[in-house]
């Protein structure tokens, strides 16, 4: 069983603010599907974990320059901009 | 529905621009909201193109429908999400430039499940996609829009992506042919993550002629995906023979579980068909098969909590009128740019992988998924396909099952272990139910895609559904 | 007596390559405007996947192979999640279980010979470069440059064997050595280098102190450690275990809480990325790999007969020593180890320069000079400066400065004049005063503006009186 404060500090490690509504929807929520999760609790298979389905390996690109985006492009997007730059919140 | 070969006469009979204007006509009118974003301006400036200098390429002209999580240069993309309103990618995905090289015309980006997350096309924040067969019901997800255009004869083919089901689901409630290629043979360069090591692009049309040529232009090797497979170029349009003679199908019961009524006669009556034309057919066990739900949510949730951090508004996507201290200012974008079903998610997924619960739930789940491998891996070291129902039901009325979200998930059970262990599977329409469209799974080993198309080929030419 | 216990995560630039880790955006940004080296992969727009850079890993295993580490049959990237505003994806792509390399050492010269384990050696991606109006506390917004993001860095974790910030800075110094002697790292580039440091007395807990950014930050933000959890301890209060940042500006380290402890990263293994077996490439890599500073040291002791002394201060910088073999061929080598060991490694270092400022082709004409006797050493060293800080050619420094040396007549002519106007002090030296000598030698030097050669002046003179 997982707790709303257990649903706060998710919620805190996501980076998603919750309302006090949404804490409390969420933890019944969670706490359903988690329980359903449990049935992997029935196993304990000794296998290697699949990381990765293809089991292709050493994958590489050759150490080549390209040409980068333009810096106009790279800025479209930006809700915040300042001379060049992206403009973040501030830190403190 | 309107065919890949159809669209091309009516481009000859009257004009590429005359075609594609009166599709969107169509759309326009439509009661669908197959759309996120209609590119008519664009399109239609490329159709007199293509009218003045002729047409090149596997699909000169012909109009395509793209889910909203592929990439596109200059054209809004958005994953149905508030926070990527107004977003312009930069760069094409690797299949949109193979599709452009092979001269298809882009007519628009389709609705789907907020970040691919849902089975119903109810999540977008653009507002549900409705069936084509009837407007109540979902269209199934989560590429519903795509799904919902091509059976709606709004455009002849359409891309979407399968994480879970995300193609085959709304193929089968929609009433059209969707594939899901085997994990690497289509890059992935471009498609906006969910769950990364699950998910591939795939293609949607009214036949499965049609599925073939569209995956001929998109499946290949991209030096840009690390996972994306080096193999020779195949032409899936010529292994469509009308031959299912010596096939070996691998009938799993599993698979036949809780499954209506409707849906389980269906898709026996096809398996028998099939036999009726020269295969064979035999019980296989997939024994994990009871496992793959919940691995496969760890895994695509815990996938996606990460995917999905690099929504802070800092770069694009969606700000809020003032800053405050960065903590609080992501805390704030994310909470009001996701929706209810991609915050469950993200949760989950954090959850999952947090200290003390790895071992429990993600670790876990990746083991079950080197299990559920090794079944299908056993399965076809007796058979050549396998056959299932897509869907356990065809499609359900909208906001049905929207506020119970396990429910929702259980609906997924036949599609996900695909996704889990890498293999193709394709589903094409086996019949109707109360004039609803029901889907058949053919499912094959790793890049055993010509088969299992031949194999639908065959079923679609013979059970004459559509 | 408290010990103190130090152990270092170094996070050094791989900035000799031509692109970035994951995707080919150019290395080469120091001197452009931001965000123009920048690409959907280093940008994290969506959709956008990494792809390994071949030559980064590369130079891993070298690095890796010169600090004596075991190199990983099969490893393989991991995501590290946390969120801050210079991190593009909200997570950074970096090694967890199964890094390229482990359990390596390093032995630094301090007062003695001292072995310092290496714990290991990872691969990770760069974040993005913040940038703030004024103190990080007080500005209002930051400005972000996504032209370091996605740089590929290498960090090399030590154990807790270093005894002193002084230890720490030796260990720091051997490391970029051996970095620039494997042509992966330029130390002098802004952001080449950035430490952690992990510090605890004996009885106290550990403080992390991060990011500092110089060489010399390490020594200081250390040392202030030291002296404030020595004062905490002698008035009874616990040092408690923290993250503490270091204030480079005001020399101090304050506590920073706010971001995730390692409990918190939720690593799991990066989907995009696939595994890759590192060993298979070592045969190949080690013989690519160039000699090393302690090697290069017992050469040049054994093949130009100079000082250990010499040695060492010589091999302690790759290009110095390549210069040194530049200049060591066509002069005397034990002359040219002491101009350019003592003498000119001293003006370098006063003038904050490298040896990159100096042309090997000048040291050999201006030891040409002092051996054929042209020049005084005196004049040697005002050649040197004057090149260092105003440039131009030996010879013509010679000649306007008037450096050339007086020869023997002029010498000659120079202490008669001397003895003539000075027939006191000549009494005063036959008298056996020792002081009219030196008058006489220095009138002598004022007649020839101090260019006539000493031992010749001393020598004449005897003869004369
Ligand atoms: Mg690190
Ligand atoms: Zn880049």
């Amino acid at each position: 069983m997982i707790s709303k404060k257990d649903v706060e500090h998710i919620g805190w490690l996501a980076r998603i603010k919750l309302s006090d509504e949404e804490k409390e929807e969420f933890t019944g929520q969670l706490n359903t599907i988690l329980d359903y999760f449990a049935k992997l609790d029935e196993i304990d298979p000794s296998v290697t974990p699949t990381h990765h389905v293809s089991g292709i390996e050493n994958v590489f690109r050759d150490d080549v320059a390209k040409e980068s985006l333009g810096q106009e492009d790279v800025l479209r997007n930006a809700p915040r901009k300042e001379e060049g730059f992206f403009k973040g919140p501030r830190i403190v | 529905m309107m065919s890949v070969s159809e669209i091309k006469r009516r481009m000859e009979e009257e004009s590429a621009e005359e075609t594609i204007q009166s599709l969107f006509d169509k759309i326009e009118r439509s009661k669908l909201n197959a759309f996120i974003t209609l590119t008519k301006e664009q399109a239609l400036e490329e159709a007199r193109k293509a009218d003045k200098n002729g047409t090149r390429g596997l699909l000169g002209a012909v109009p395509i429908a793209i889910k909203d999580n592929i990439s596109t240069k200059g054209i809004q993309t958005t994953c149905a999400s508030k926070i990527l309103k107004g977003y312009v990618p930069p760069y094409d995905a690797h299949v949109i430039e193979r599709l452009k090289a092979e001269g298809a015309i882009i007519i628009g980006k389709t609705n789907m499940d907020e970040f691919a997350m849902g089975s119903s096309t109810e999540t977008s924040f653009f507002g549900p996609t409705r069936n084509p067969h009837d407007l109540s019901r979902v269209p199934g997800g989560s590429s519903g829009g795509s799904a919902a255009a091509v059976a709606g004869g709004e455009v002849p083919i359409a891309l979407g992506s399968d994480t879970g089901g995300s193609v085959r689901c709304p193929a089968s409630f929609c009433g059209v042919v969707g594939l899901k290629p085997t994990y690497g043979m289509v890059s992935r360069y471009g498609l906006i993550s969910y769950a990364n090591s699950l998910e591939q692009i795939g293609p949607f049309g009214c036949s499965v002629e049609d599925v073939a040529l569209l995956l001929d232009v998109i499946a290949g090797h991209d030096p840009r995906d690390s996972t994306s497979h080096v193999m020779k170029k195949n032409r899936y349009v010529d292994e469509l023979k009308d031959d299912v003679s010596g096939l070996k199908i691998g009938v799993p019961e599993e698979y036949f579980e809780g499954v209506d009524k409707d849906v389980d006669n269906a898709v026996r009556d096809g398996i028998t068909l099939l036999e009726e034309l020269g295969a064979s057919c035999s019980e296989v066990a997939l024994p994990h098969t009871k496992y793959a739900l919940a691995s496969y949510y760890i895994i695509a949730m815990s996938e996606a909590s990460s995917n999905l951090a690099r929504f802070d508004g800092v770069r694009y996507g969606l700000r809020l009128e003032k800053d405050k201290d960065w903590h609080t200012t992501f805390s704030e974008i994310r909470a009001e740019g996701f929706g209810e079903e991609v915050k469950r998610r993200i949760l989950l997924g954090t959850y999952a992988l947090s200290a003390g619960y790895y071992g429990r739930y993600y670790l876990k789940a990746l083991k079950v998924r080197t299990l559920i491998k090794q079944d299908f891996e056993n399965a076809f070291k007796k058979v050549d396909v396998l056959i299932t129902p897509t869907m356990p039901c065809a499609a359900f009325k909208i906001g049905e099952k929207i506020d119970d979200p396990l429910s929702l998930y259980l609906a997924d059970v036949n599609t996900v272990p695909m996704n889990l262990a890498g293999v193709p599977s394709i589903s094409v329409p086996c019949g109707f139910a109360n004039g609803l469209p029901m889907g058949m799974q053919i499912i094959g080993g790793h890049f055993d895609e010509g088969l299992i198309l031949r194999v639908a080929h065959t079923f679609e030419k013979h059970a004459g559904v559509a | 007596m408290k010990d103190v216990i130090i152990g270092l995560e170094v996070h050094v630039q791989l900035n000799k390559l031509n692109s970035k880790l994951f995707c080919g955006c150019s290395t080469k940004y120091h001197d452009s405007g931001p965000n123009t080296h920048t690409c959907p992969v280093c940008l994290g727009l969506p959709g956008a996947l990494p792809v390994l850079n071949r030559t980064a890993v590369e130079a891993a295993i070298k690095v890796a192979l010169a600090l004596n580490c075991e190199i990983a049959e099969q490893t393989l990237f991991y995501r590290k999640n946390y969120y801050y505003p210079d991190l593009p994806k909200g997570f950074q792509i970096s090694q967890y279980d199964y890094p390229i390399a482990i359990k390596g050492n390093l032995v630094i010269e301090g007062d003695g010979e001292r072995n310092i384990r290496i714990r290991r050696v990872h691969m990770e991606e760069d974040p993005a470069r913040l940038v703030h109006k004024g103190p990080i506390e007080k500005s209002k917004y930051s400005l972000i440059d996504y032209n370091r993001s996605g740089m590929a860095l290498l960090e090399i974790v030590t154990e807790p064997d270093l005894r002193s910030p002084k230890e720490a800075r030796q260990f720091l110094n051997k490391l970029r050595n051996i970095l620039e002697y494997l042509d992966v790292f330029d130390g002098y580039l802004e952001g080449a280098i950035r430490v952690d440091a992990n510090i605890s007395l004996t009885g106290g807990a550990r403080a992390e102190v991060k990011n500092i950014s110089s060489y010399k930050g390490v020594e200081k933000a250390l040392s202030f450690e030291i002296v404030r959890q020595k004062n905490l301890m002698r008035r009874g209060i616990n040092v408690v275990q923290e993250t503490r940042h270091y204030d480079e500006a005001r020399g101090v380290t304050i506590s920073l809480r706010t971001k995730e402890e390692e409990k918190d990263y939720r690593y799991f293994p990066e989907p995009d990325l696939v595994p890759f077996k590192a060993k298979e490439g070592v045969p190949k890599i080690k013989k690519t790999l160039p000699e090393l500073p302690d090697a290069k040291r017992r050469r040049f002791v054994e093949q130009y007969n100079i000082s250990e002394h010499h040695a060492k201060v010589l091999t302690s910088e790759f290009k110095l020593a390549n210069f040194f073999e530049n200049v060591a061929g066509k002069v005397d080598t034990n002359q040219a180890a002491t101009w350019i060991a003592d003498v000119l490694k001293g003006e370098l270092n006063y003038r904050g320069l490298g040896i990159d400022a100096f042309s090997p082709k000048h040291t050999i004409q201006i030891l040409r000079m002092l051996r054929e006797k042209n020049i005084t050493e005196k004049g040697a060293v005002q050649v040197i400066r004057a090149l260092l800080d105003e440039g131009g050619t030996p010879t013509e420094i010679v000649k306007q400065k008037g450096l050339l040396k007086v020869d023997v007549g002029e010498i000659a002519k120079a202490v008669d004049e001397a003895i003539k106007e000075n027939l006191a002090a000549v009494k005063d030296y036959h008298a056996g005063k020792d002081e009219a000598f030196h008058f006489l030698i220095g009138q002598v030097m004022k007649k020839t503006s101090g260019k006539a050669d000493p031992d010749a002046v001393n020598k004449l003179l005897r003869e004369k009186l």
